[in-house]
């Protein structure tokens, strides 16, 4: 054994980005662990990650800068030096720049806790459109929190391990894992804690519940305002604190009158009296219960409303700012410490607006990825005519790959930063291979919660093939726009030290452990001294910004969509084993789950002559593909499901291409369908057709 | 059998096949053997709930172990010290008896050497006072590694736990 080696950092291989601990031996990495540091963690670790090291060892993924030689999409590329990439890119903004102005440079990625590296990079080209994926996330989570609370999602922690009831709506906690998240609620249920789960499909989650409602797709909205009903029917809520923090209860009350349990039983299949049945255990537990408010809640229509019901029955149950229900997130001002120094401190405001900040009938916020599409299509309310998707891969994610290509044919430049190949990467002009999660370190992120600290991702090996770290993407495309002065960084060193200046904190104190706490203990606010964020300070059920912007707070309900007969409603999900569309390809995980199959509904099967193990054919405007069927009684009979992430079409990554299929290209028609308040897209009104093959 | 046991607790395991992936990454194995397995079992309805296990098989490193017996080289071994039994690359001629003899299908086959591979508890990180990947890094610690005298007292325990109400 020769030398050895072995760095705190951060997992690279989903967006949850645990904290690890990476041996390395001879300049190979060799393990992986959880941070042992880290509670909830403890050296636990998830099968992607661990399956980091064949993702580090593959010779699939980009290995060089690459110039597109042919049409857009056609494959063919020059093998490009990092100068020939870059210059090509300057120049082709240069152009851009004197033409339409630097706003017309946009950035997307997948937000997470290293924006301040990306929206500076946009601050210092002069445009403002830095953007984010989460119209395909928790777009309408975030905003239906903050039009309650003024807090966004991320703001309103989850306190799993003291918890006694957890309700989850499709929120597939064990497979669609975080592993903190994960041994929390399982400590939590050791504990004695009770977890209802609804969904319209049986999952690992499902099987792990004390209570399993199989719920119509698309009728969400219609229990939690039946829960809602009961609720204050019967006076379950937390008197106190509703009266002390809520404004909007009596117009809730009278807006809540026909939304019976037995008006909801016919909407959503669920009997009246299990509403009411959870509604009171709820009580029973309350203030130690959490209602979800949904991780990825891009689903329909309603979604917006829907986690605003959620959001809803957690204030009436008491459980904000309280243990064993939703925490407030705080920063390291609450922890009487100072902030990280944002790279973009130093670089001048932009003027110009982002591009959907005046767009007509637009939903609720900016940055929606989904108006930054209608911009580059219609050129309103200008042109945008360069898309960076850094680590971020839209043609696999947003509905309809087809009309988003037609749409980025508008594009005069379009790159792709990342570690993998892309779906969006294979049809750009230029791929930018950025060093894996192993190979590069990131900024210094903040970690907000009860107990705010300071993280970083380091390097453990060198880059094993031609790429470089986003840092110094972004620092060597700023120099050759001429303005190198905003990024005056040669090192990542210059920048921790640059974002510490004034925390008095240094980089050594990360050595230990891989982060640095600010508080000893969580920080609560006393239960009469809440502060939120809303324009009245309080929890507004009747919220001022949706007035304002002419949006009702209660919306009524509307019924979904019933397929007609042979056709489905496509729902799509996670396993435990792959994270979104880029990790199928990946040795390990691949030998688990290769290809996604089709649940579907033993009667429905049955009607349409299909068994288990059949190959159908699944079929969407235009669109179809063969998958097999997995016949189960598990999944409710308006819906069939798919894993998302498989269907891979480009050809250097061998073991997934054409493996399975993609759910998003049956969504045919959805690349504007959105939730009108929250913006969130409405994936899940989509209807398929279903065969036999 | 071995002085170690690994417990899995069924109320904790999440069927994520990390343990899987922890044994593939140590042990540098390549597609197609695998040193442990989930085998997952239901759903079944059980009180409208619809259940599922999902059974953790290592190697159970047996006292009297099939395949050492049937091992014509010697190359399937028994370590006295602590009972781990593990194959001998050098003298492994690829016969295959060991996976005939195995009653639970433990012993896997390199394609790419021809010879047979299996669990052996990562003796190397056991032997420096380490536990095996699968248990180290069990997403849902689940897993834990214990000795076979400790396994039953835990099952005892959590029995006990179990039918007591307060």
């Amino acid at each position: 054994m020769g030398e050895t080696s072995s760095v705190y950092s951060m997992c690279g291989m989903c967006a949850v980005r645990c904290p690890i601990k990476v041996e390395v031996e001879d300049g190979v990495v060799k393990w992986i662990e959880g941070n042992p540091h880290v509670p909830g963690i403890e050296g636990s670790l998830c099968a992607k990650g661990s399956a980091g090291i064949a993702f580090e060892y593959d010779t699939e993924r980009p290995q060089h800068p690459m110039i597109r030689e042919g049409a857009r999409g056609s494959g063919k590329w020059k093998k490009a030096t990092w100068d020939e990439a870059l210059d090509y890119i300057a120049e082709k903004l240069k152009k851009i720049t004197e033409k339409y102005g630097a706003k017309a440079i946009a950035l997307a990625d997948r937000s997470g806790p290293f924006t301040d590296l990306t929206k500076s990079f946009v601050k210092a080209l002069g445009s403002p459109n830095y953007l984010d994926h989460d119209d395909t996330c928790a777009k309408n989570v975030n905003i239906a929190c903050q039009t309650l609370f003024g807090y966004g999602r991320g703001e309103l922690g989850y306190d799993f391990a003291n918890t006694k009831h957890i309700v989850l709506y499709g929120r597939n906690v064990f497979e669609s894992l975080q592993v903190k998240e994960v041994n929390n609620i399982l400590d939590a249920l050791d504990a004695g804690a009770k977890i209802t789960y609804i969904d319209c499909r049986a999952t690992v989650t499902a099987s792990k519940a004390d209570r399993f409602l199989m719920i119509r797709p698309g009728t969400d909205y219609a229990l939690n305002l039946a829960l809602i009903h009961v609720i204050l029917k019967e006076r379950l809520y937390d008197v106190d604190f509703v009266n002390k923090w809520v404004t909007g209860l009596t117009e809730l009350e009278s807006f809540i009158v026909p939304y019976t349990p037995e008006w909801a039983e016919k909407e959503t299949g669920i009997s009246a009296q299990e509403i009411i049945n959870l509604a009171r255990d709820l009580s029973d537990a309350k203030p130690k219960v959490i209602f979800h408010g949904g991780w990825m809640l891009a689903r329909y229509l309603d979604s917006f409303y829907s986690s605003r019901s959620i959001y809803i029955l957690n204030t009436l149950m008491g459980s904000i700012e309280t243990k064993g229900g939703l925490i407030i997130a705080k920063g390291p001002k609450d922890a009487g410490a100072k902030p990280l120094k944002s790279i973009g401190d130093k670089i001048p405001e932009v003027k110009d607006k982002i591009v959907d900040a005046d767009m007509p009938n637009k939903s609720l916020g900016t940055g929606h990825i989904v108006n930054l599409y209608k911009a580059i299509k219609t050129g309103q309310p200008y042109p945008v005519k360069a898309f960076f998707a850094y680590r971020y891969d839209p043609m696999a994610s947003l509905p309809d790959p087809e009309a988003q290509k037609k749409v980025l044919d508008n594009l005069d430049l379009l790159v792709s930063i990342d570690v993998n190949y892309s779906e969006t990467g294979w049809y750009s002009d230029v791929i930018l291979p950025e060093a894996t999660y192993l190979e590069r370190s990131n900024i210094i992120a903040t970690q907000k919660g009860p107990k705010p600290g300071f993280i970083m991702r380091r390097q453990a090996i060198p880059p094993r093939y031609d790429s470089k770290p986003a840092w110094e993407i972004f620092t060597l495309i700023v120099e050759r726009m001429g303005v190198g002065q905003y990024f005056p960084y040669k090192s990542i060193e210059d920048i921790w030290n640059y974002q510490l200046e004034s925390t008095g904190v240094k980089i050594e104190d990360f050595n230990a452990k891989g982060s640095v706490g600010l508080s000893k203990d969580p920080i609560l606010m006393g239960r009469n001294d809440l502060k939120f964020k809303t324009p009245s300070g309080k929890i507004e059920f009747v919220s001022q910004t949706l007035t304002k912007n002419k949006f009702d707070s209660f919306k009524a309900y509307v019924t979904p969509k019933k397929p007609e007969k042979g056709a489905f409603r496509l729902t799509f999900g996670r396993s435990g084993v792959h994270a979104h569309a880029q990790s199928q390809n990946n040795i390990y995980l691949n030998e688990l789950i290769s290809e996604n199959v089709l649940w579907m509904n033993e009667k429905e099967a049955k009607d349409l002559g299909i068994k288990d193990g059949d190959k159908v054919e699944v079929s969407a405007d235009g669109y179809s593909g063969k998958i097999k069927a997995k016949v189960t009684p598990l999944i409710h009979p308006e819906a069939v499901f798919m894993l998302h992430g498989f269907g891979n079409e480009i050809p250097p990554k061998t073991r997934s291409y054409k493996k399975g299929l993609r759910d998003t290209k049956f969504e045919t028609g959805l690349l504007e369908t959105i939730d009108p308040v929250g913006g969130g897209v409405a994936y899940l009104e989509c209807m398929v057709g279903v065969k036999k093959a | 059998m071995s002085i170690y046991y690994i417990h899995q607790d069924q109320k904790r395991c999440i069927g994520c096949y990390a343990c899987e992936v922890h044994c593939k990454t140590k042990n540098n194995i390549p597609v197609g053997p695998r040193f442990c397995r989930i085998i997952p079992v239901g759903p079944k309805m059980i009180r409208d709930i619809p259940r599922q296990q999902f059974i953790f098989m290592p190697c159970f490193h047996c006292e009297q172990p099939w395949c050492t017996k049937a091992c014509p080289t010697g190359a399937m071994q028994k370590r006295s010290k602590d009972g781990i039994v593990f194959v001998e690359q050098s003298l492994c001629v690829g016969c295959k008896s060991c996976i005939t003899a195995c009653p639970w299908g433990v012993p896997q086959w390199n394609q790419e050497t021809g010879k047979v591979l299996k669990c052996d508890y990562c003796k190397d990180r056991v032997d420096k006072g380490l536990k095996p990947a699968c248990v180290t890094k069990c997403t849902a610690h689940s897993l834990k590694w214990i000795s076979a005298a400790e396994a039953s007292a835990l099952k005892r325990e959590k029995f006990a736990k179990a039918i007591t109400e307060f």
